[in-house]
């Protein structure tokens, strides 16, 4: 067999087995959409459930997933970019600073339901928040922790040192030489993780189970201390645990969350191409 | 510059203090310490998780004997007599993680090779993006197609009385680790130096040859990583699995029966529970356990990748 | 009159002895160029002098370092302040991704001065100054990076001038310059020295000798010869010195 052949071959096979993944991903999006959109309309965004959730719309759980996306944020982002903020430009290389990007890297492999029975035992039951979006929140806040600071590590890593010290250089101080040069120039990588981060916030349905998801709450939640129903638990029981549920409705669902969770996707991957950064943060 | 000029533009000047004193910088101060504090909210949140769920997964055992919670086999937590062994729960565990490695190491490594040495340019970049959104997809999402599209499939294809199998969640939890096997090999692959390259073929070696001789070699400590988090990954997904499959805690005899995983058996029965009761805490052992499997897994991955870093310089 | 006064500064990164036994005096109004071979210290012995070095771990200083009769490594000096005494220009530009304006009005505003009306005034007399003003007058929203290179180095020049140093430490200004940029560049320097101390790091002989009032030569970490410029270039009494400048100038 020819040197050229073989190099031919190999390359079909692993074309091929890229296909392998490709198909069912391309699958996994038409599905959803193809047989999804026929559900979508006005009433169906707008409107609450009813007869059961076998009718009407699921506005109150996309209004829950909403509301939960900036409980989310608003702690995770400061604490993430802080945490980032320490880590390039003040720790120093000892034991901490290892022990720190150990406990990151542990905490972007801790599985979500675990984060789940944790939120549930801390803040739904021991500091008494109950089931609400403060505690769901918390939990996921938690969860995208690690991918808010791994990005904006990156991207504050990514600045030049250049600038750092043509600022220090004019007396500015070291904080005003960040919050006024590096944060500035890292704000497009901190928001794209940001963003995906969010995503994975709103698809979550493990940690939600058990810190906030209502199974049926056909009105808005009107405060942080309220339970919400949330798209993917919604999407959860609507496939698997109630029987004779109408198909269009859990297509409906289906496309609507991927539709949330996609938009949020291709708003970081367009800043990620606009801002030419690095393929992941 | 003439007098008049000279007139105007001595009205706003600096002072400097001929002294340099170093003036009150309380300010300053307050923000070093404040991103410090900051700086280790993660070991916090880490420290907490592992105190909060090892501690009350711990008192399972006041009522539990230690070798009736790890080595037998029945798990029936709602029984007039109940019984806790996670054997069970811990054979569904590995069986569906080890079907979804299985299935998902061949073809993520495969397909990191192709796209980051072989797919043209404008290809590789679609197929990332592609594979991107992959891992976006919320597994709620792949639980529900697992539910309608899969399940039935399987249960057709291998004319077995029930689609929700090991085998089934073993598809869905593939479909889930393997965007993060290729995203991580394909960094592993992309970082090898481009010298290396370029020896290899400056000898005459095919593109082919390169690859297989000396690329996959040198990203050998990226690539195993890779397939480390992708086994953290899986066995750590819940609500796909939980969907589909089937939910009996028994020993499974093949791919093709019911099973229960631990992910799914907490997310599955923690909302029954009563706070503080013997099924409560036997859950958050189960817990306990999870997070020990993936911190170990996640830890020696890190420690593999840096020590490829520190030997391949 | 002296501006600054260094005595036996020694400077170690970890084990590596970078600078030994420096002593040198900077007078005021006067251009001292720092001379010698690539690694040879020049650089790190700039940075010394606006404490540049404290950004890197594992830098030990040693000896004194005066600026008139305040010893800048004291413990109770406020690094901000020193820097805003002794400004820095840079080996490549590297003005912020801001507009021309603002990228002068940088320092003065982390200063505390915010009426719109003395940075206005800050603004132009620091980019008069640095000879730029008739390029930029009318574009000073413009973003910095919009401004040709040589532009660039003279924009950062401006905003260095814009805090008021008495010092003004310059890190090889046209090493990535053309010859006309930096023929401007150089003519700016004689203008300024009117009015600063500088210190110019330069690969170039041509430009130390163009320049220059004064220069050292730095080898391996260590003065070798400093003196008037003229004697230096004409009459060098270290034989290194010699063959170091008549290689140069072929």
């Amino acid at each position: 067999m020819g040197k050229k052949f073989k190099e031919k071959f190999a390359f079909t096979i692993l074309a091929l087995i890229t296909m392998c993944v490709i198909i069912p991903a391309l699958f996994i999006f038409s599905y959803i959409i193809y047989n999804g959109i026929g559900t979508i309309s006005l009433e169906f965004i707008f409107g609450s459930p009813t007869k059961g959730m076998t009718e009407g719309g699921i506005f109150p759980a996309i209004i829950g997933t909403m509301s939960l996306i900036v409980g989310t944020i608003v702690f995770a982002l400061p604490l993430g970019v802080g945490t980032a903020i320490y880590l390039v430009e003040y720790a120093k290389k000892n034991v901490l600073t290892k022990l720190i990007s150990l406990a990151i890297l542990n905490l972007a492999g801790v599985p979500s339901v675990v984060y789940g029975l944790f939120g549930l035992g801390l803040f739904v039951l021991l500091l008494g928040f109950g089931s609400s979006i403060l505690s769901g929140s918390l939990t996921l806040s938690c969860l995208i922790l690690p991918i808010i600071i791994k990005s904006s590590e990156a991207a504050i890593k990514s600045v030049p040192n250049i600038y750092r010290e043509a600022s220090l250089a004019l007396g500015a101080t070291k904080w005003q030489t960040i919050y006024k040069i590096v944060l500035p120039a890292a704000m497009p990588g901190i928001i794209t993780g940001a963003i995906l981060g969010i995503g994975r916030a709103a698809g979550e349905t493990a940690a939600i189970l058990l810190t906030v998801a209502a199974f049926f709450l056909p009105r808005l939640p009107d405060s942080i201390m309220d339970q919400a129903m949330v798209l993917s638990y919604h999407l959860y029981i609507i496939s698997s645990q109630v029987p004779g549920m109408p198909d269009a409705i859990k297509n409906g669902t289906a496309l609507v969350l991927l539709g949330v969770v996609g938009i949020f996707f291709f708003a970081a991957t367009v800043i990620r191409i606009k801002y030419k950064l690095a393929n992941r943060a | 510059m003439g007098d008049t000029e000279k007139a105007i533009y001595s009205k706003t000047t600096i002072s400097h203090r001929k002294d340099l004193k170093r003036s009150n910088r309380l300010g300053e101060f307050l923000i070093e310490k404040t991103i410090f504090l900051i700086g280790t909210t993660a070991i916090i949140i880490l420290g907490l998780i592992f105190y909060y769920l090892v501690s009350t997964g711990l008192n399972v055992f006041a009522t539990v004997s230690v070798s009736e919670f790890f080595a037998s086999i029945g798990w029936f937590p709602v029984s007039s007599n109940p019984k806790y062994g996670t054997v069970p729960l811990v054979v569904g565990s590995l069986m569906v993680t080890m079907g979804a490695i299985l299935i998902s190491v061949p073809i993520g490594i495969g397909s990191a090779i192709y796209i980051s040495e072989v797919a043209p340019q404008k290809v590789r970049t679609v197929l990332k993006v592609i594979i991107e959104f992959l891992s976006a997809v919320p597994s709620v999402v792949l639980g529900f197609l697992g539910i309608v599209v899969l399940s039935n499939w399987v249960r057709i294809t291998f004319s077995i009385p029930t689609g929700f199998t090991a085998f089934t969640g073993a598809i869905l939890v593939s479909l889930m680790a393997l965007p993060t096997i290729i995203s991580i090999s394909d960094d592993a692959i992309a970082a090898v130096p481009k010298d290396y390259r370029d020896a290899s073929l400056a000898l005459g070696a095919t593109k082919w040859e390169t690859i297989r001789y000396v690329l996959v070699p040198a990203a050998s400590p990226g690539i195993i990583a890779a397939v480390m988090l992708g086994v953290g990954r899986a066995i750590g997904e819940t609500m796909a699995v939980l969907m589909v499959t089937g939910n009996a805690a028994q020993i499974p005899d093949t791919m093709f029966t019911s099973v229960r995983t631990m992910t799914a058996t907490i997310a599955a029965e923690m909302g029954d529970t009563v706070r503080n009761d013997t099924h409560y805490f036997a859950l958050f052992a189960i817990g306990s356990m999870l997070l020990f499997m993936t911190t170990v897994i996640n830890t020696i991955a890190d420690y593999v990748v840096t020590r490829g870093k520190k030997g391949g310089r | 009159m002296l501006k600054v006064t260094i005595s036996d500064l020694n400077l170690y990164y970890e084990e590596f002895h970078a600078l030994k036994n420096i002593s040198l005096d900077i007078e005021d109004k006067e251009v001292t160029a720092l001379i010698g071979p690539s690694g040879c210290g020049k650089s790190t012995f700039l940075r010394t002098i606006n404490r540049m070095n404290d950004l890197i771990d594992d830098v030990k200083i040693e000896g004194l370092v005066m600026l008139e009769d305040q010893d800048i490594y004291n413990k109770d000096v406020d690094v901000a302040a020193l820097r805003r005494r002794v400004g820095m220009v840079f080996q490549k530009p590297n003005p912020f991704l801001k507009s021309i304006y603002e990228n002068v009005a940088y320092g003065p505003r982390r200063y505390g001065i915010k009426a719109k009306n003395q940075l206005d005034e800050i603004v132009e007399r620091s980019l008069k100054k640095a000879a730029i003003w008739e390029e930029v007058e009318d574009r000073l929203n413009k973003p910095a990076l919009s401004l040709s290179g040589g532009q660039q180095q003279r924009l950062c020049i401006a905003r260095a001038l814009a805090m008021e140093p008495e010092v003004l430490l310059m890190d090889e200004p046209t090493a990535s310059l053309d010859p006309i940029a930096t023929g401007r560049i150089e003519e700016l320097i004689s203008q300024l020295k009117k009015d600063y101390a500088i210190i110019i790091v330069t690969h170039s002989m041509q430009q130390a000798a163009r320049i220059s009032d004064k220069t050292a030569f730095f080898l391996m970490g260590e003065i070798v010869e400093t003196g008037k410029t003229k004697e230096v270039f004409t009459t060098p009494k270290d034989k290194r010195t010699e063959d170091y400048i008549t290689g140069r100038f072929g």
